[in-house]
């Protein structure tokens, strides 16, 4: 297959073939070709449709700063849309689809756009789309969103995975252009850890795409030699394909690594790309810079691209944009860049230089360029046929991560540019281009002394680095921006952002730079404004007869360029979204069959269905049913277990409890209630006392952790005088509640203790020992109601003896109850728990109140006396059950008074906890009903108007089973 | 230890320690250590320093594992320590660690609390720049470093440049043992 626009030369190895296609049609470039310079070499010049106006564009850049090349990248799964062609690593059996046309590239029906460009202009949709506001989401929006140029998702999971990572280094340089590498080599050869980052697959920047010299040999032969000498350095770490998207705090900075971006599919566990945050002492931004446009009449034909790209593609990739090329510039490139095209065998039309008074006034060609009008210094227009032309209008710096912490770039008219200002990231050192010297030797010698000065403050003795010989011609540029004219001429090209456009959001009184960005969308989607946001602050202080710095600058964000999602989210998605953490009977439980459920980071049993079950309600029923006619068995390890001990762990713990703990007696237990500062209750939960200065609380399995720091505040800043120690044992022991009439009878088949009731009585705890001798605690409480004890063993003993206890209670009919059961059984009883604890409760709420005692002072004492929480009256627990049995309930639902209209005004609380009771036959609830406890019989409606449910409802006592108590005292 | 009928699990669940691996890396489960937190009571660093000595240890400063025998330690917070020991000697831990400390320092068997994975392999510092914050590159045998790994808490006991333990919450195990396995896949 014929390569057309093939020249000589270029840094592509010829004797690698690789096939690929664009919009079907199979074409051949060679390896180290972007898409662009293989599209290019093959003639196709005519690559996507712009955003607004559907007109058809070709690459102006050979960078990431491309705002027209964007192309649907890959199929299937890994169908990527705007994708820059620019940077594309060509690889064998590429496919790429050009986007936001419809049918077809060359014929594209909604170019009907740019007919009625007249109705498209700036603020066209704010004021066009204002009414009927309903409109917007439904009609307005997705008809625009559809006719707006964005390239489609393929709506398949990401097939590939992403990782995250981290490095260190003394000095950070980003970009590996001849600053870089001048930096990088005098720092590396220092000793000191160095990362070179460039976004590249070929390290060099502008010394692949030029024909200047450096030290007497190529730049791309010089870059070549450095990069090989720094690949020998240990303490170097070259990373090509490495964006370095955005300076963070503290010397942090983020970047994309594109590990396999460049391959078809990457390797079986490599990932596609690793987001890194590098942690460097200093960092040197030798990013380059940023040549741009100069606006006249339809300046946006394919064909038409940045001289600096052209060179690019002639030099690095032996591509030519045409066989008979134009050049029109504002500085001293032009001559260069024709010369540079001259000795590729390319025609050169003409060079049209700005500062002879020669100006480009319009172009021609449907879907690429055909020919350019020149007029000249006395006004004479002429036509100069040409299939190519290139445009310098001078060069930005690419200051963008200096701007990052709100630095903000200083003019220089030496250059007429922006160049980097004070404030920005502490210890980020611009150098070359991207600091406005635009010479090879400048680049060379700003980064070397870059280096020597990071490498002196990090207390390096910078090595010696003599200075290669560069060209350093003077840069003289004339500003141009663009020419006046009646068409259309296109500053933002990516947002099709014309000088009128400018000019309108100017007339209406757009004049902020920040305004025109948002009025005109200059500068918006992937390119940033990399291509034409000066030029568009160039056009407006323009109109407004200002200089340019004092119409202002836009201040750049990260990411540099785009980063993908999948790199943002890393190995977290899905089920690896977060960490999982599994009961010591996980093993156990999955081969019963259990159904779990998160809590938190657990998974936890929530029920155990058997053969023949097939609603969840059928197996609940049955465990509830089975432990309290015999005996059940919970696994209960994710409740918080804090070990505490010291001289004063008793003092210390009367001072977080509301409830007096320091008299409980050895081999006891309490249950306790915890109250925030404020006096809400922040946690309850059982505290044994296993030695005299040896207790371990219980916490819920949601507040194991706020408890446990809560705790560790309280020891380290509130009270440093008492003698207490702290440490998390939830996950040392397996612990597993053993409830049920049967329950001793089981647990003596495996404990070798004496636990009959005298010996082991109600609230009693002990260090034992099981099955023969292994180390155990026992606990008896209760939060079933039933005769209850919790049992635990070292963590790597859970497995076992969830096996033996089921085992030992295989003759009593023993069953697995998981988390439903659990919470039917202390509805049941009127226990409280997380849908009670709601941070917004008191202990009077809870009908606990007895339990927060005056005689000594404890956290959130003070604040529960407050008047309105302990105003008579307000909300109090009460039990729920509905009048006509056979109504389910509705957790969540709001008491009213008969009669009353179901509004907040007539809210008299709320269900806070719903479930069917197998013995009672029917719902039962917990709630929160405004002066409760004195509504005992009183009947209400419980509404729910989400869920469109209102049920007749009898206010009763909490407890609903066994209201005295006597069988966990059995 | 008194003899009992009930057989241990390692963290990942399996009736023997699990070693795999992946290329240059080797990732094992190591169930042979007993671990204590041994904490000062006020005022009595100095006894628990003395007392640590006497079997052998030197308590070691914070981000540091002082390695003894038959105990090593690693520091945890302010005056307060994880001291490894010998599971097949020392299984009751605080037992065996109570008459030399005394009422000096409280005592909590940690051993079950955590999971160890020993990693061994060269050039780790390149599996665990893809795992957390850690300058591994500067850290020397005898480190210990408090870092996260995939929204854990770990310690990375650097055992030699060619060995870390990673210790871990025991229930998030098969968690972090992912996490590792996927970046020795990654990186090598």
């Amino acid at each position: 297959m014929t390569q057309p626009n093939r020249v000589s030369g270029g840094l592509i190895d010829r004797a690698r073939t690789l096939s690929f296609t664009f919009d079907g049609k199979p074409y051949q470039g060679h390896a180290g070709d972007t898409l662009a310079s293989a599209l290019l070499a093959n003639g196709v010049r005519l690559m996507g449709r712009s955003f607004k106006y559907h007109r058809p564009r070709g690459p102006i850049s050979a960078g990431s700063d491309e705002p027209n090349a964007l192309v649907e990248l890959r199929t299937g799964a890994r169908q990527e849309p705007n994708t820059r062609a620019t940077v594309v690593e060509l690889f064998d059996g590429l496919s790429a689809q050009s986007q936001n046309r419809w049918p077809s590239l060359a014929f594209d029906a909604l170019a009907i756009n740019d007919r009625l460009s007249p109705f498209f202009a700036a603020g066209f949709y704010y004021k066009t789309f204002m009414w009927p506001a309903a409109f917007w989401e439904k009609l307005y929006e997705p008809m625009i969103r559809r006719a707006a140029g964005l390239g489609s998702l393929s709506r398949l999971p990401d097939p590939d995975v992403y990782d995250k990572g981290f490095l260190h280094c003394d000095i950070l340089v980003i970009g590996a252009g001849p600053s870089g590498l001048a930096a990088a080599l005098s720092a590396g050869r220092s000793g000191a850890r160095v990362i070179l980052a460039d976004e590249d697959f070929r390290i060099g920047g502008r010394l692949n795409a030029e024909t200047h010299g450096v030290g007497g040999m190529a730049g791309a032969d010089w870059a070549a030699q450095a990069v090989a000498e720094l690949a020998g350095l240990a303490n170097v770490r070259v990373m090509a394909r490495t964006t370095v998207l955005g300076a963070f705090d503290h010397g942090i900075y983020g970047a994309v690594e594109r590990v396999s971006d460049h391959v078809p599919v990457p390797a079986e566990g490599k990932p596609r790309q690793i987001l890194w945050r590098i942690y460097a002492r200093r960092t040197i931004l030798a990013a380059g810079a940023t040549e741009r446009m100069i606006a006249f009449e339809n300046n946006d034909r394919p064909g038409i691209m940045l001289a600096g790209a052209m060179r690019a593609y002639a030099n690095r990739w032996g591509a030519a944009a045409g066989r008979r090329v134009a050049v029109f510039t504002n500085n001293d490139e032009g001559l260069r860049t024709a010369a540079d095209l001259r000795a590729k065998g390319l025609e050169i039309a003409a060079v049209i230089d700005s500062r002879k008074g020669e100006e480009v006034t319009g172009s021609a060609g449907r879907l690429g360029l055909r020919a350019v009008t020149v007029r000249d210094g006395s006004g004479r227009t002429r036509t100069v046929e040409c299939d190519a032309l290139g445009v310098s209008g001078g060069w930005n710096p690419n200051l963008h991560l200096t701007s990052h912490h709100r630095g903000k770039p200083v003019w220089d008219e030496a250059i007429a540019a922006f160049v980097p200002g004070p404030g920005g990231p502490a210890g980020l050192l611009p150098v070359g281009a991207a600091a406005g010297h635009l010479t090879t030797h400048g680049a060379l010698r700003t980064g070397a002394e870059a280096a020597a000065a990071a490498l002196a403050d990090l207390g390096h003795r910078p090595a010696a680095f003599d200075l290669p010989e560069a060209e350093d011609a003077p840069v003289r540029v004339t500003p141009k921006w663009h020419v006046p004219g009646k068409g259309r001429a296109w500053v933002d090209p990516q947002n099709d952002v014309t000088v009128k456009d400018v000019k309108l959001a100017h007339q209406e009184g757009f004049r902020s730079v920040e305004h025109l960005k948002r009025y005109t969308t200059l500068g918006m989607a992937t390119d940033q404004g990399k291509s034409g946001n000066v030029l568009g602050l160039a056009v407006m202080a323009e109109m407004t007869g200002r200089s340019i710095p004092e119409t202002g600058t836009t201040i750049y964000r990260p990411p540099y360029t785009p980063v993908a999602m999948g790199a943002l989210a890393g190995r977290s998605r899905e089920k690896e979204f977060k960490p999982t953490r599994l009961t010591p009977s996980h093993k156990w439980a999955a081969e019963q069959g259990a159904v779990f459920v998160e809590v938190g980071m657990w998974l936890r049993a929530q029920w155990f269905p058997k053969p023949g079950e097939t609603h969840w309600r059928q197996s609940v029923d049955r465990e509830v049913l089975a432990t309290r006619a015999s005996v059940g068995i919970c696994d209960v390890t994710t409740l918080g277990k804090i070990d505490i001990q010291g001289r004063d762990a008793g003092a210390f713990l009367d001072r977080v409890y509301a409830n007096t703990f320091s008299s409980l007696p050895v081999g006891k237990v309490r249950y306790g209630l915890m109250l925030r500062e404020d006096g809400i209750v922040m946690d309850d939960g059982t505290t044994a006392r296993l030695a005299e200065d040896e207790w371990v609380m219980t916490t819920t399995t949601a507040n194991a952790v706020p408890v446990f720091r809560h705790l560790e505040f309280c020891r380290q800043c509130l009270w440093p005088d008492l003698d207490v120690q702290l440490i998390s044992t939830t996950e040392a022991w397996a612990q597993y509640s053993v409830a049920g009439p049967n329950a001793r009878r089981l647990l003596e088949k495996v404990v070798d203790q004496d636990i009959s009731d005298a010996a082991f009585p109600y609230m009693a705890c002990a260090n034992i020992t099981v099955c023969g001798g292994l180390r155990a605690r026992l606990f008896r409480i209760s939060f079933s109601g039933e005769l209850a004890y919790e049992i635990a063993v070292p963590t790597r003993y859970g497995d076992a003896m969830i096996r033996a206890l089921m085992a030992a209670g295989e003759e009593f009919g023993a069953v697995a109850y998981g988390t439903e059961a659990l919470g039917v059984m202390r509805v049941e009883k009127g226990h409280v728990a997380g849908n009670e604890l709601n941070g917004q409760s008191t202990a009077l709420n809870m009908g606990l109140g007895k339990m927060v005692s005056r005689k000594k002072d404890a956290i959130g004492m003070v604040l529960a006396q407050r008047e309105g929480m302990v105003a008579e009256g307000g909300l109090r627990l009460v039990g729920v059950k509905p009048v006509d049995p056979s109504q389910p309930l509705t957790a969540g639902s709001h008491f009213i008074a008969a009669g009353k209209p179901a509004t907040a005004a007539h809210d008299d609380g709320w269900l806070t906890s719903v479930v069917h009771s197998p013995h009672l036959g029917h719902s039962i609830a917990l709630g929160y009903l405004r002066n409760g406890t004195a509504r005992l019989g009183e009947r209400l409606r419980a509404v729910n108007l989400l869920k469109k449910t209102e049920v007749e409802v009898e206010i009763v006592s909490p407890h609903f089973f066994d209201p005295e108590g006597e069988r966990l005292r059995a | 230890m008194p003899e009992h009928s009930l057989k241990a699990v390692t963290p990942l669940g399996h009736a023997a320690p699990h070693a795999e691996t992946f290329g240059p890396i080797t990732i094992a489960e190591v169930t042979d250590v007993a671990l204590a937190s041994v904490a000062a009571r006020q005022g009595r660093a100095a006894d628990v320093a003395a007392a640590a000595k006497r079997i052998g240890l030197d308590l070691p400063p914070p981000g540091r594992h002082a390695a003894g025998t038959p105990c090593s330690a690693f520091w945890m917070g302010p005056e307060m320590w994880m001291v490894e020991a010998p599971f097949s000697t020392h299984e009751d831990v605080v037992a065996a660690l109570k008459p030399a400390f005394g009422d000096a320092a409280s005592l909590t068997e940690q051993t079950d609390a955590w999971a160890r994975l020993r990693v061994t392999g060269a050039d780790l510092p390149r599996l665990f720049e893809r795992l957390c914050n850690a300058d591994l590159a500067r850290a020397e045998a005898g480190h210990a470093i408090r870092t996260t790994i995939e929204h854990l808490g770990a310690f990375l006991l650097v055992r030699s440049a060619a060995e870390i333990d990673v210790l871990a919450a025991r229930s998030s195990a098969g968690s972090m043992h992912h996490a590792l396995v996927a970046a020795a896949k990654s990186a090598f």
